[in-house]
């Protein structure tokens, strides 16, 4: 094959039979299978001047998907702080860059998987793994790390055992083939995702900052080629089922799911990164959603080009493809580039050593149209501006949820009576078993390959990876990485505005625990239907409570994704803004681990403002207590900003030898957690007179923000003490003793460790 | 060990398959610690470059597709591998690498999937055998903790391939726990005789499932007794 490709006249081609929109039942149901209003149609006839074609309404469909034009949440998604010091790329590109080190940055994304994944679960999880392997390597990132998110219905519904063995097996074999290490995340169960489950997936690479690629198909009569995979019918209109919600019986969307080849991935990685080092592509975009229709749209868009593309020339897996199946499909592992045509022996040598086919499939264009050729046909005229400006953008009706008038006190009162009542060493046990080890899913990932996992799941708190590379500041010689992904569902039902803060500040405060400076988030925002106006009320006041905690912490978002219709047979899931941020350490030999490995004095850092509550909380949740009673912990923005600096600066002291963030459970959860694997005992005596007077359970159980359990190491006391007393919204008091025991004691109460041990080990079963 | 000067630097050869992923891992292991470069060896090669030892990495080498090691095995660089080999060179075979030295017959048995059909990823005990197996450097009786990552790594021979590598000393790591026993709980996988590696009958090629190159920092992992295995294999032509 030789590098000169050129279109035929297209003014002499002739058109496809054009679809019949005569209004009627077929109509209709044509418009309904492709989830398009009569409005949206109605801007397609004024944009072409014509009747579409059944490929061109097919383009349509996938382009105006929420997927694809986040319709409902554009308006939005504007309100989020973007930009700071340490931004080199903000939203719309295919992941968001941020500054490290010197001129090393970190490229990442979150993205969900979550239709595809239950309808699907092996290859929908896999899949979602590689989607956003791509999207961080086709900017030129080297992907150094994986993060998962995942919420599954509840342990006993039918469902739930099926999803969790095959998202899990699904995620572990393509990471672990591409060589990815898998490093951190999180798991729960909730009724709400009974008939959704969720799968959020998150990739950190490392960039050269003046390195950065970005997917424009510029140059007049520049080549476009096609790379990977071949094309076949998986995954057809992928984007706008992700787009629309689930009727129980989901059988016949099965043909939907893309099915991953994580063997093609890993060559496609390397060899995309050989092809962009060696600057022999202008332009290059991931074949994601909507596969070749949204890449060469976005492509063009980008460069305010046109394309001529002759789908002839498209590699097939399978006969008898019609222009609208290849359009549409969403076949893994291929990308689609543009080249100046003197450079294609050079590509052509670097893609063969990589075995990876590749084809020219089309010419860029000065048309400001993406025209597609097949069997002698023009498929597709379409101009290339109005796809993106005139996409449709609701601002859609919302109803926000009546507020309680409890302010959490009464609440509070029934859930401790419950507690009470079902014996708060039972409690202790339940709490451990619902958020315990996941060792049974992370033996399955590989986290130790690229030799840079200081602090993996085994640690069970934030990642702390030591980067190394020559682009960073050589004055860091052990400069660190820190990512965590986190989202407390329970708060966001509760209150969406808060629920999104708490997402926020819980990611910063599991970075800070492991000594990091936050940096940036991604974001994956999980909603129900948005045509329901209190889950699009919800979906606004997330945002809003997710952007108030960015400007407080001063953490911006640089990427992210939507994922609406996130419902079965009208059942909304709780709201789920999965937040995935990552933090610098200067020094990963200070990053102190989530578990306490030796006996040491335990202590607590707490705000002077605290006020343990049960809204939302895991007790609450346990004792079967209304979801949506009692208030969620209030958040001290003074506090929380301090005691991230406070950790920051204490473990960049080195004085810190392990420290966790108090979450679910409340403290005596959060405690119980750090050493009930190692095989020391505990007891836990809360004397801060802040809480003072305060029931026992509320103290011990109670959910609050802004909280630190950690153990300093040895000699450092004095110092760390020191540097606590001039604290102002926070305090540190002394809260008992990890020591050489058989149990945990805490308050009057005592669980033998033997049940606390077994309680934990058995949460994924 | 000390670092290396510019002369006399060891030439050890990589050999990279399509989608061998532990590669860059060996050759930063290497260069921090001992100030090699590996050279890298792509699997289309026809000929060695002048080598004085040949590391086959893990990975997932053409995707593993048929049976792990199986597809490599036939790749033109392992009839290279072969003679190399055949000439008493040295070779290391770390996970896939090991699979593939056992699909090319360079080492007995086969590794089949783990007995839990899952991929398993976590820190593992190892006992060093007890012959002078190691390249002819005795570990024996050294404890080496490192992890392992892999799908496939029950390791198979039959009786009189267990009885041959006994007699002969070529059992040169087992996974064994706490206690320093390979034990029924010790064995991750469902191998035989808990066996995690073994050498040829000469003692040149070592295979073995466990990552040394992923064990060379006490940050990372927190244990550094795979320079041990690294240093062997050097020791082997140095």
């Amino acid at each position: 094959m030789n590098s000169s490709f050129s279109s035929p006249d297209l003014a002499k081609l002739p058109r496809p039979e054009l679809i019949d929109d005569s209004p009627g039942a077929a109509f209709t149901a044509l418009l309904r299978k492709h989830k398009l209003s009569s409005d949206e149609y109605a801007t397609i006839l004024e944009i072409l001047g014509r009747t579409p074609t059944l490929a061109e309404l097919g383009i349509f469909s996938a382009m105006w998907s929420e997927h694809c034009s986040y319709k409902s949440s554009r308006v939005h998604l504007k309100r989020f702080p973007t930009e700071g010091p340490d931004v080199v790329v903000g939203p719309g590109e295919n992941a968001g860059v941020v500054r490290l080190s010197g001129k090393l940055c970190l490229a990442f994304k979150m993205e969900s998987h979550n239709h595809p994944s239950y309808i699907e679960p092996y290859q929908g999880a896999a899949t979602g793994v590689g989607g956003i392997l791509r999207d961080v390597f086709c900017m030129g990132a080297r992907p150094i790390a994986n993060l998962n998110a995942l919420r599954f219905g509840l342990r006993s519904h039918k469902r739930t055992a099926h999803l969790v063995e095959n998202v899990v097996k699904g995620i572990g074999d393509y990471g672990n083939c591409v060589g990815i290490p898998t490093i951190a995340g999180n798991i729960s169960f909730d009724a709400s995702y009974n008939g959704n489950c969720l799968v959020n997936a998150m990739t950190v690479g490392v960039i050269h900052e003046d390195r950065i690629f970005k997917g424009y198909a510029s140059g007049q009569g520049n080549l476009v080629v096609y790379l990977g995979s071949a094309t076949g019918r998986d995954g057809i209109h992928g984007a706008s089922m992700a787009s629309g919600s689930f009727a129980t019986n989901e059988a016949n969307e099965r043909s939907t799911v893309q099915v991953g080849d994580p063997f093609t991935e890993k060559l496609l990685l390397e060899a995309t990164l050989d092809v962009l080092e060696k600057g022999l592509v202008v332009g290059l975009q991931d074949m994601g959603a909507a596969g070749l229709t949204s890449s060469s749209f976005e492509m063009a868009g980008r460069a305010g080009n046109g394309l001529y593309m002759d789908l002839d020339h498209v590699p097939v897996r399978t006969t008898a493809m019609s222009a609208y199946e290849l359009l549409l499909s969403e076949s893994q592992e291929r990308m689609l580039m543009v080249i100046e045509p003197h450079r294609w022996d050079e590509l052509k040598a670097v893609l063969d050593k990589w075995q990876l086919a590749c084809t020219i499939i089309g010419l860029v264009t000065d048309t400001g149209r993406v025209q597609i050729h097949h069997q002698g046909k023009l498929e597709v005229d379409v101009p290339v501006a109005p796809m993106t400006d005139a996409a449709p953008k609701y601002e859609r009706p919302m109803r926000p949820r009546a507020k309680l008038e409890d302010n959490g006190t009464s609440f509070n009162k029934i859930v401790q009576d419950a507690a009470l009542q079902r014996g708060p060493e039972a409690l202790l046990l339940a709490a451990l078993r619902d958020t315990g080890d996941k060792e049974t899913v992370y033996r399955q990932y590989d986290q130790h390959i690229g030799t840079q996992t200081v602090h993996g799941p085994d640690e069970q708190g934030a990642a702390t990876l030591w980067v190394r590379s020559e682009w960073a500041d050589p004055t860091e010689p052990y400069l660190g990485m820190i990512a965590v992904a986190a989202c407390n569902e329970r708060y966001n039902r509760l209150d969406a505005y808060h629920g999104g803060a708490h997402a926020v500040v819980k990611a910063a405060r599991a970075v800070a625990a492991a000594g990091g400076r936050p940096l940036a988030i991604t974001d994956c925002l999980n909603y129900g239907n948005p045509e329901d106006p209190a889950v699009m009320a919800d979906f606004s006041l997330g945002v809003d409570g997710i952007s108030k905690a960015c400007l407080e912490l001063s953490v911006p978002v640089v990427s992210g994704n939507v994922s609406l219709y996130n419902e079965t047979d009208g059942e909304s899931i709780a709201p789920t803004p999965m937040i995935g941020m990552v933090g610098k350490i200067g020094d990963v030999r200070s990053s102190p681990t989530a578990v306490i490995k030796e006996p040491a004095s335990l202590f607590l850092l707490y705000p002077k403002s605290i006020k343990p509550e049960f809204g939302g909380s895991l007790t609450a949740k346990l004792l079967e207590q209304p979801l949506r009673g009692g208030v969620a912990p209030k958040i001290d923005w003074h506090a929380e900003k301090e005691s991230i600096d406070f950790l920051c600066r204490s473990i960049g002291d080195n004085l810190v030898g392990a420290c966790r963030d108090v979450g679910d459970g409340g403290i005596v959860t959060t405690a119980a957690k750090m050493i009930v694997k190692t095989g020391l005992g505990l007891n836990l005596q809360i004397q801060a007179k802040e809480l003072a007077g305060l029931p026992e359970l509320e103290r011990y159980f109670g959910e609050v923000s802004g909280c630190y359990l950690l153990t300093l190491k040895s000699g450092s006391e004095p110092k760390f003490l020191q540097l606590a007393a001039s604290l102002r919204y926070n305090a540190v008091v002394q809260a008992g003793h990890v020591e050489a025991s058989t149990v945990i004691s805490w308050g009057p109460w005592t669980t033998p460790l033997q049940l606390c041990q077994h309680a934990f080990t058995s949460s994924m079963i | 060990m000390k670092r290396f000067t510019s002369t006399g630097t060891p030439r050890i050869g990589l050999i990279d398959f399509p989608g061998s992923n532990c590669d860059k891992d060996c050759a930063d292991a290497f260069w921090r610690h001992f100030g090699i470069r590996l050279q890298p060896v792509w699997h289309t090669e026809r000929s060695l470059p002048k080598l004085d030892a040949v590391l086959l990495p893990g990975g997932f080498s053409y995707g593993d597709y048929l049976r792990s090691g199986a597809l490599a095995a036939h790749s033109p660089i392992m009839t290279e591998v072969k003679s190399f080999v055949a000439k008493g060179g040295p070779a290391l075979g770390i996970c896939n690498g090991f699979q593939i030295l056992t699909e090319s017959h360079l080492l007995p048995g086969a590794l089949l999937r783990n007995n839990s059909r899952k991929f398993i990823c976590k820190p593992v005990d190892l006992m060093a055998g007890s012959g002078e197996s190691v390249y002819g450097r005795s570990l024996a009786g050294r404890r080496l903790k490192m992890p392992i990552a892999h799908g496939e790594g029950r390791y198979y021979v039959d009786d009189d391939g267990l009885r041959r590598l006994k007699d002969h000393g070529q059992v040169a790591f087992r996974y064994v726990d706490q206690a320093g026993v390979p034990s029924l709980e010790a064995n991750p996988n469902g191998t035989r005789d808990n066996i995690a590696g073994i050498v040829s009958e000469n003692g040149r090629v070592l295979g073995l499932m466990p990552h040394p190159e992923r064990a060379t920092d006490l940050l990372i992992g927190g244990s550094a007794d795979g320079l041990a295995i690294l240093e062997s294999f050097l020791s082997s032509f140095m």
